[in-house]
């Protein structure tokens, strides 16, 4: 066991500021700082505010994940770090400090892909990762459907969002509502003591959307027919039915995503569809994704709730990958690419 | 003694190793989008240059500035890294107190102005006194308009890039435009052995740009 290589995960690309530590396919710790807390006064993330927070907690947060590992830094045998996409300010100070422990330390560093670090953490969780793996992630900052040949170089882009993120669509229904920000937790709450009443559009699903953007999502019509719907509502003085609005859009939402995700496993022969993002942790979309995929024999793996938002332990867990098979260490002047494709595994 | 001194405060990614009396190494790259690439790599080449390792460290200086926000953040991050990594104390000292000191041999006794680009059409400035070779600090660092400033503080020989920006509004420039880390070292060199504090604290001086829903909703 201990000849497996032992790597330090850094993720700093939006509001949290995570430090996890693998060995091999075993998490140690997954420490995680949140600046959601501020963000909520502002109704959603100031890039500024993170960038403040990211700087603040940084060290305190790698010198708990190594307390509670009982890891000291010089056992490491790499770092890894999220080098893209996210916010640029965020991101610098990730890869800047990851840069600097890798320095100190003498060891390599990987600077690798948020997204591809949302696949690999299934690892940690469910072992290794079946080849190809289809994965849905989907956030407050994405919403991707992708093919996985191998998490470590071959990440092959099948649709994403042409608006708005999932996460973002939750927030922004959830602000039409009046629920606080972030609005999935709200959201999902609410839609349980909810009926799907109201049939909301299911956007890029019918006939000449679905050749030209098959695997792509659009939650901005969807957004604004939410609006107008609560506003006519209230304009004719009559009572907003919270519960049952927020389980109709949820359920909008949710029949979109897994319904393309469960097209794309059997056009792509996916076996096993994985599910990672902030979104991952709504309720519905768990019920349903795990519907759908029983019904077409897929295997549904879904990595726990504090392993789909964004940690450090996803980056380990690809940074580990990485080493094990024999990836070339980054450079120590990579730079922080707050636009990263999804193809690009490292940089 | 061995320290290790960073500053990305300014238009300059700069670093430097001072071993208590004299300036082993040194590197500096003008680049103001690109500290996250930097610092690290001339950090990496002045411990070579010197036949040195980081564990030979003993501590670490950055400057917290005033400089803009990003870049800033990258040189402390990376000081409060290494010294956490290396087990040795990390060090902060305002970096427009190392332009002044960059300066004070090019200026008689008397006062001087370090006005640097704040961007957003400001300044970061700081007045100071220079007597017989010492910097004394006369202003608490500040954010302004540089037709803000009174006609005869901007008079005054100025230090940093304000001049390069506003040449008409800073009548008397003193080419030293961005920070060395060879003087940041030898300032924290400096106030060790006087036993002055130097915590490490970014110089934001703004506030984050972005509106409560409270203050939105008040608007
Ligand atoms: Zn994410």
């Amino acid at each position: 066991m201990s000849d497996q290589p032992l790597v330090l995960g850094i993720e700093t690309s939006c509001d949290e500021t995570g430090v996890g530590i693998v060995r091999g396919e075993t998490l140690l710790v997954d420490a995680v700082a949140s600046s959601v807390d501020d963000h909520a006064r502002f109704g959603g993330v100031v890039p500024e505010v993170a960038s403040r927070a990211h700087l603040e907690e940084m060290v305190p947060t790698i010198e708990r994940a190594c307390r509670e590992a009982g890891v000291a830094l010089k056992d490491l045998d790499a770092i890894s770090v999220t080098s893209g996409p996210g916010l640029a300010g965020s991101l610098m100070v990730g890869v800047a400090s990851a840069k600097a422990l890798a320095l100190s330390l003498g060891i390599p560093l990987y600077g690798v892909n948020h997204l591809a670090s949302h696949v690999a953490v299934d690892i940690v969780e469910h072992g290794p990762l079946p080849e190809p793996t289809l994965a849905l992630l989907v956030s407050g900052g994405h919403s991707s459907l992708l093919l996985v040949p191998d998490v470590t170089n071959d990440i092959r882009s099948l649709g994403s969002t042409i608006d708005d993120a999932a996460g973002e669509a939750f927030d922004k229904v959830a602000r039409v509502l009046g629920l606080p920000f972030p609005g999935g937790p709200h959201i999902d709450r609410e839609a349980r003591g909810g009926q799907v009443t109201i049939d909301f559009p299911r956007g890029l699903t019918t006939g000449r959307d679905m050749e030209r953007h098959r695997f792509d999502f659009s939650f901005s019509g969807l957004k604004t027919s939410v609006s107008r719907w609560v506003q006519a509502r209230e304009a004719a003085g009559e009572p907003v039915p919270v519960a049952d609005v927020a389980a109709s859009f949820q359920e909008a939402v949710v029949d979109v995503l897994t319904r393309k995700a469960v097209l794309a496993c059997k056009e792509h022969g996916a076996q096993h569809l994985q599910i990672g993002g902030g979104v991952a942790a709504n309720s519905r979309l768990r019920e349903m994704a795990q519907s759908r995929c029983d019904a077409a024999g897929i295997e549904l793996r879904v990595p726990r709730p504090g392993l789909c938002t964004d940690n450090g332990a996803m980056v380990a867990a690809l940074g580990t990958q990485m080493v094990l098979k024999g990836r070339e260490a980054s450079r120590l002047d990579l730079p922080a690419d707050s636009s990263m494709p999804v193809t690009q595994v490292q940089s | 003694m061995l320290i290790l001194a960073i500053d990305t405060s300014t238009s300059a990614i700069t670093v430097a190793l001072h071993d208590d009396t004299r300036v082993l190494a040194a590197a500096s790259h003008i680049d103001p989008r690109a500290h996250t690439e930097w610092v690290s790599p001339l950090i990496a080449s002045c411990l070579a240059s010197a036949s040195l390792s980081p564990a030979d460290l003993t501590a670490v200086a950055v400057g917290n500035g005033p400089g803009p926000f990003t870049g800033l953040r990258v040189g402390i991050v990376t000081g409060l890294t290494m010294g956490h990594a290396l087990g040795v104390p990390v060090h902060g000292i305002c970096s427009l107190d190392v332009l002044a000191a960059q300066a004070a041999p090019t200026v008689r006794d008397g006062e001087l102005l370090v006005a640097t680009d704040a961007r957003r059409k400001e300044v970061y400035w700081s007045r100071y006194a220079v007597r017989s070779g010492h910097v004394e600090r006369l202003t608490f660092p500040a954010v302004e308009r540089p037709a803000d400033l009174t006609d005869d503080v901007r008079a005054l020989p100025t230090v940093g890039r304000g001049p390069v920006l506003w040449p008409e509004l800073f009548p008397d420039p003193v080419p030293v435009l961005d920070v060395d880390a060879a003087v940041l070292a030898r300032l924290a060199v400096e106030r060790a052995r006087d036993g002055e504090e130097m915590p490490v604290e970014p110089l934001y001086l703004r506030r984050p740009d972005a509106l409560t829903t409270a203050e939105r909703a008040a608007r």
